[in-house]
C-alpha cells in the first residue's frame, strides 16, 4: 500500500468537496489529509489528496474523478518531482525551568514561538511531514498538551 | 421582460424540443404545474414518482432521446432515487426536476425537505441545487447538454420553490462550454490502425458488443464492420438488437445465462473485440479466468471503463459509431474460416433448450416467449421486469434492431417492465410493446395500469406466473439446499379482476394450447392495456448458467436429472 499525493483542480464552487470526498468513501479509501483553497484565480479551487492503496484502485479513483463535471484537471505528484509543506501547531507542556531547553529544540527546526504561557509554549512549524514528525516525536519527553496539523499541500516542481 | 423561473422551466423545455414529460404533482412544484397547464408538452401523470422515472427511461431507451421527470421534493424526490440509479447504471439520458423548499428553509429540516442533491450525487452523472434565478436557464441548458452527450446519464436538478417565482428575464444560451467536461469522440487513429493489424491477425476474434452501441446509435456501423471482417458476434443484455440474432455470425447473448456458444467463442477467442460495453461481473463470471487467451481492444466512450475490470491491450476512447466508421475504412478480414466452422458446431451442437413435454398442457416459461416472438413477427418492442422473467425474454424472444429491447439491466430494478412499456409505447406508437414481467416484479409498479388505460395504450404484459419470486428460489434449489425462504408468493391477486378494476382486459391461461389464441386475441385488443396472465411450470430454471464467480467450464447446462 503505496501513498499517493494527488492534486485535483476544481471548480470553485459549493458541493465539490462532497463529490470528490464521495469518490473515495465510496470505494473504501480512507483519506490521510486534504487541504483545499482557493487559487489565484478564485474561479478554481485546488485540492491537495493524501491517500494510502493498490495503485490500480488509485488509478480508478482518478479517472472517476476526471468524470466528475466539476473537475478540471487531475495529477499525480510524486514526492521527487513536486514540493510538499504542511503547517503544524504544537503546544509543549514546559515550565519556566525546561524553557530555554525546549526553545533551543524549536530553534533547530526553525519552529516559531506563537504563544507563551506559564506552563507551555505552542511553536508553528512548518515543513515536509517527515520534518513535522520529528519535531514533535523530540518534544514529546517534555509533554505535548494539544498539536494540531494542516493537511499536506503540494505543488508541480519546474521541469528545466 | 422578466418572467417566473417556472415559466424558465417550460420555455426551456420547449426550447429543447421536449415532447412527453413524465411526474407527479406537489406542494413546492405547483408553480412549475402552473405553467405547464397550457404548455405544449404532453405531460404523463404517473401515479407513483417510480413509475414516472421508469417511464422517462423507458420512452429515452425507445426513442434515443431525453426522458424529462417532475416530481415534488421530499417524498417525491426520494421516490425517483430507484429510477435514478437504474438510468445512472445503464446510461440512459434524462433530465430530473425536484422541487425543493425554499432557499431561506433548506436545512431546516422544513416540510417535506431532503438534500436531494445530497442524496442522489453518487447516483447521477450530475446534479445542480439552483441557488440563483440568473443561472436557471443555463443550468437547464448544461443539464440537457450533460445528460445526453459522452457517456449519457441522469442529471437532476433540484429546484426550491422560491426559485420558481422569482423574476428573471429568459435568455436560453445557444451555446454552452463546461471546462471540466469535454467528451471524447474521435477515436485515436494510431489505435484504431493498431486494431485494425490485431483484427487482421487474429485467428478466433468475437466482438462483444454492448449498450454503448445503442446509445451511440451504431448499430448500422457495427453491421457494416461484421459484413467487412466476417467476425461473430455477441452482445451483452442491452446489446441485444444492435445485430440481428436470426444471423448465422450472432451468437446472441453472453454471460451468466447467455448461450454457451456466446461463452464458448468468448473464452476460447484470441482476440476480444469490445464495443461500448464494460465487462460486467454478469458477462465475465470469474474475471482472472475470462478470455484468458486474448488480446483485448477496447472501444468505449469513457476512459474509466477502460482497464477496469480487465487489462485491455488497445484501448480506443471515443464514440462507437466514429470508431466503427473509421474502422470500416480500413479493417481487413482475417482468415478464420477454421474458428467459424468450430463456433457453428459449438452453435448446433448446444442450443438453447428448454424441455417441452408435447402431451402435457403445462405451459413452459420459456414457450410462451417463444410463442410471443412468432405471433409478433419478431417486430414488437419488448421491456421486461427483472429476474427469470428478464433471462427467458432475452433467450427466447429473438432481437433484430436496436431499441426493441428495454430492460434494467446494470441495477436490476423489478417493477421497471410495465412504466418502461408505457414510456416506450409513447415513443413507439407504431409497435406494439410487450412487458414480459413475473407475478413478483408486475406488483411492484402495478398501479401505473391506470396509466396506460387512460392514455389507451395496448401495452401487453405477459405474466409468467410461478407463483415463486423464481430467480431467488432458483438460486436457492441450486445452491442454498432448496430452502425457499420468503420466495414462494402464490398468495396472489387474481390479475384478471385486477386488470378490470384497471379498465384493462385480462385473459387467463392455464393450458397450454391456449397460449397462442390467448397472444392472438391480445394483439387485436388495440385501445387499452391488456394482462395475459401465463401459469407456468412452477419450478423451471434458467439454463444455461454460469453461476456467480464460475467460469465456462462450471456452466450449468440443464436441470440434473
Amino acid at each position: 500500500m503505496s501513498q499517493h499525493i494527488i492534486s485535483v483542480k476544481v471548480e470553485n464552487k459549493f458541493g465539490v468537496l462532497a463529490r470528490v470526498a464521495g469518490l473515495f468513501s465510496a470505494r473504501g479509501y480512507n483519506i490521510d489529509s486534504l487541504a483545499v483553497s482557493r487559487t489565484e484565480d478564485t474561479d478554481f479551487s485546488i485540492m491537495t489528496i493524501v491517500v494510502r492503496g493498490d495503485d490500480k484502485i488509485l488509478e480508478q479513483v482518478k479517472k472517476q474523478l476526471h468524470k466528475l463535471i466539476d473537475v478540471i484537471k487531475v495529477s499525480d505528484h510524486a514526492p521527487q518531482l513536486s514540493i510538499q509543506r504542511e503547517l503544524a501547531l504544537v503546544k509543549v507542556s514546559c515550565t519556566s525551568a525546561k524553557r530555554s531547553e525546549v526553545l533551543q529544540l524549536a530553534d533547530l527546526f526553525k519552529a516559531e514561538v506563537a504563544d507563551v504561557a506559564h506552563k507551555s509554549i505552542t511553536f508553528s512549524i512548518d515543513g515536509d511531514s517527515g520534518k513535522i514528525d520529528r519535531f514533535i516525536e523530540l518534544a514529546t519527553p517534555y509533554g505535548i498538551k494539544e498539536s494540531m496539523r494542516t493537511g499536506l499541500v503540494s505543488i508541480l516542481k519546474e521541469k528545466e | 421582460m422578466k418572467i417566473k423561473g417556472s415559466q424558465i422551466i417550460v420555455e426551456s423545455l420547449i426550447k429543447e424540443n421536449v415532447e412527453y414529460m413524465f411526474g407527479y404533482p406537489g406542494g413546492v412544484v405547483i408553480p412549475i404545474f402552473h405553467e405547464l397547464y397550457n404548455a405544449p408538452i404532453k405531460f404523463i401523470l404517473s401515479r407513483h414518482e417510480q413509475g414516472a422515472i421508469h417511464a422517462a427511461d423507458g420512452y429515452a431507451r425507445a426513442s434515443g432521446r431525453p426522458g424529462v421527470v417532475l416530481a415534488t421534493s421530499g417524498p417525491g424526490a426520494t421516490n425517483l432515487v430507484t429510477g435514478i440509479a437504474t438510468a445512472h447504471l445503464d446510461s440512459i439520458p434524462l433530465v430530473v426536476f425536484t422541487g425543493q423548499v425554499s432557499t431561506s428553509m433548506i436545512g431546516n429540516d422544513a416540510f417535506q425537505e431532503v438534500d436531494v442533491t445530497g442524496i442522489t450525487r453518487p447516483i447521477c452523472k450530475h446534479n445542480y441545487l439552483v441557488q440563483d434565478i440568473s443561472d436557471l436557464a443555463r443550468i437547464i441548458k448544461e443539464a440537457f447538454y450533460i445528460a445526453t452527450t459522452g457517456r449519457p446519464g441522469p442529471v437532476v436538478i433540484d429546484v426550491p420553490v422560491d426559485i420558481s417565482n422569482a423574476l428573471h428575464k429568459f435568455e436560453y444560451p445557444d451555446e454552452i462550454s463546461i471546462r471540466g467536461y469535454k467528451p471524447t469522440y474521435e477515436g485515436h487513429p494510431g489505435q484504431i490502425q493498431k486494431a485494425c493489424k490485431l483484427i487482421e491477425e487474429s485467428k478466433k476474434p468475437v466482438i462483444y458488443a454492448g449498450g454503448g452501441v445503442v446509445l451511440s446509435n451504431a448499430s448500422d456501423e457495427l453491421r457494416q464492420f461484421v459484413a467487412k471482417t466476417g467476425i461473430p458476434i455477441t452482445t451483452t443484455l442491452l446489446g441485444m438488437g444492435v445485430y440481428p440474432e436470426t444471423d448465422p455470425l450472432s451468437l446472441e447473448m453472453l454471460g451468466m445465462h447467455g448461450t454457451y456458444y456466446a461463452n464458448y467463442a468468448v473464452h476460447n477467442s484470441d482476440l476480444l473485440i469490445a464495443i461500448g460495453a464494460r465487462f460486467d461481473d454478469r458477462v465475465t463470471g470469474k474475471i482472472s479466468e475470462f478470455t484468458p487467451n486474448a488480446k483485448v481492444i477496447h472501444i468505449d466512450i469513457d476512459p474509466a471503463s477502460v482497464s477496469k475490470n480487465v487489462m485491455v491491450d488497445v484501448p480506443i476512447v471515443g464514440d462507437c459509431r466514429k470508431i466503427l466508421h473509421e474502422m470500416n475504412k480500413i479493417a481487413v478480414a482475417p482468415e478464420i474460416s477454421a474458428w467459424i466452422k468450430e463456433v457453428q458446431k459449438i452453435k448446433k451442437d448446444h442450443p438453447l433448450h428448454y424441455d417441452d413435454n408435447k402431451d402435457s398442457d403445462e405451459i413452459k416459461p420459456q414457450y410462451v416467449v417463444e410463442q410471443l416472438y412468432h405471433q409478433t413477427d419478431g417486430k414488437a418492442v419488448i421491456t421486461t421486469e427483472v429476474g427469470q422473467n428478464q433471462m427467458w425474454a432475452a433467450q427466447f424472444y429473438k432481437y433484430t434492431e436496436p431499441r426493441t429491447f428495454i430492460s434494467s439491466g446494470g441495477l436490476g430494478t423489478m417493477g421497471f417492465g410495465l412504466p418502461a412499456a408505457i414510456g416506450a409505447q409513447l415513443a413507439r406508437p407504431d409497435r406494439r410493446v410487450i412487458d414480459i414481467a413475473g407475478d413478483g416484479s408486475i406488483q411492484m409498479n402495478i398501479q401505473e395500469l391506470i396509466v396506460g388505460a387512460q392514455h389507451r395504450l395496448p401495452i401487453i404484459i405477459a405474466i409468467l406466473n410461478n407463483g415463486f419470486l423464481g430467480m431467488v428460489r432458483q438460486w436457492q434449489q441450486l445452491f442454498w439446499d432448496k430452502r425457499y425462504s420468503h420466495t414462494c408468493i402464490n398468495f396472489a391477486p387474481d390479475f384478471i379482476k385486477l386488470a378490470e378494476a384497471y379498465g384493462c382486459a385480462g385473459i387467463r391461461v392455464e393450458k397450454k394450447g391456449e397460449v397462442i389464441p390467448a397472444i392472438q386475441k391480445a394483439l387485436k385488443i388495440t385501445d387499452r392495456p391488456i394482462i395475459i396472465d401465463f401459469s407456468v411450470s412452477r419450478e423451471e430454471n434458467v439454463y444455461p448458467m454460469v453461476p456467480a464467480g464460475k467460469t465456462i467450464r462450471d456452466t450449468i447446462m440443464r436441470e440434473l436429472a
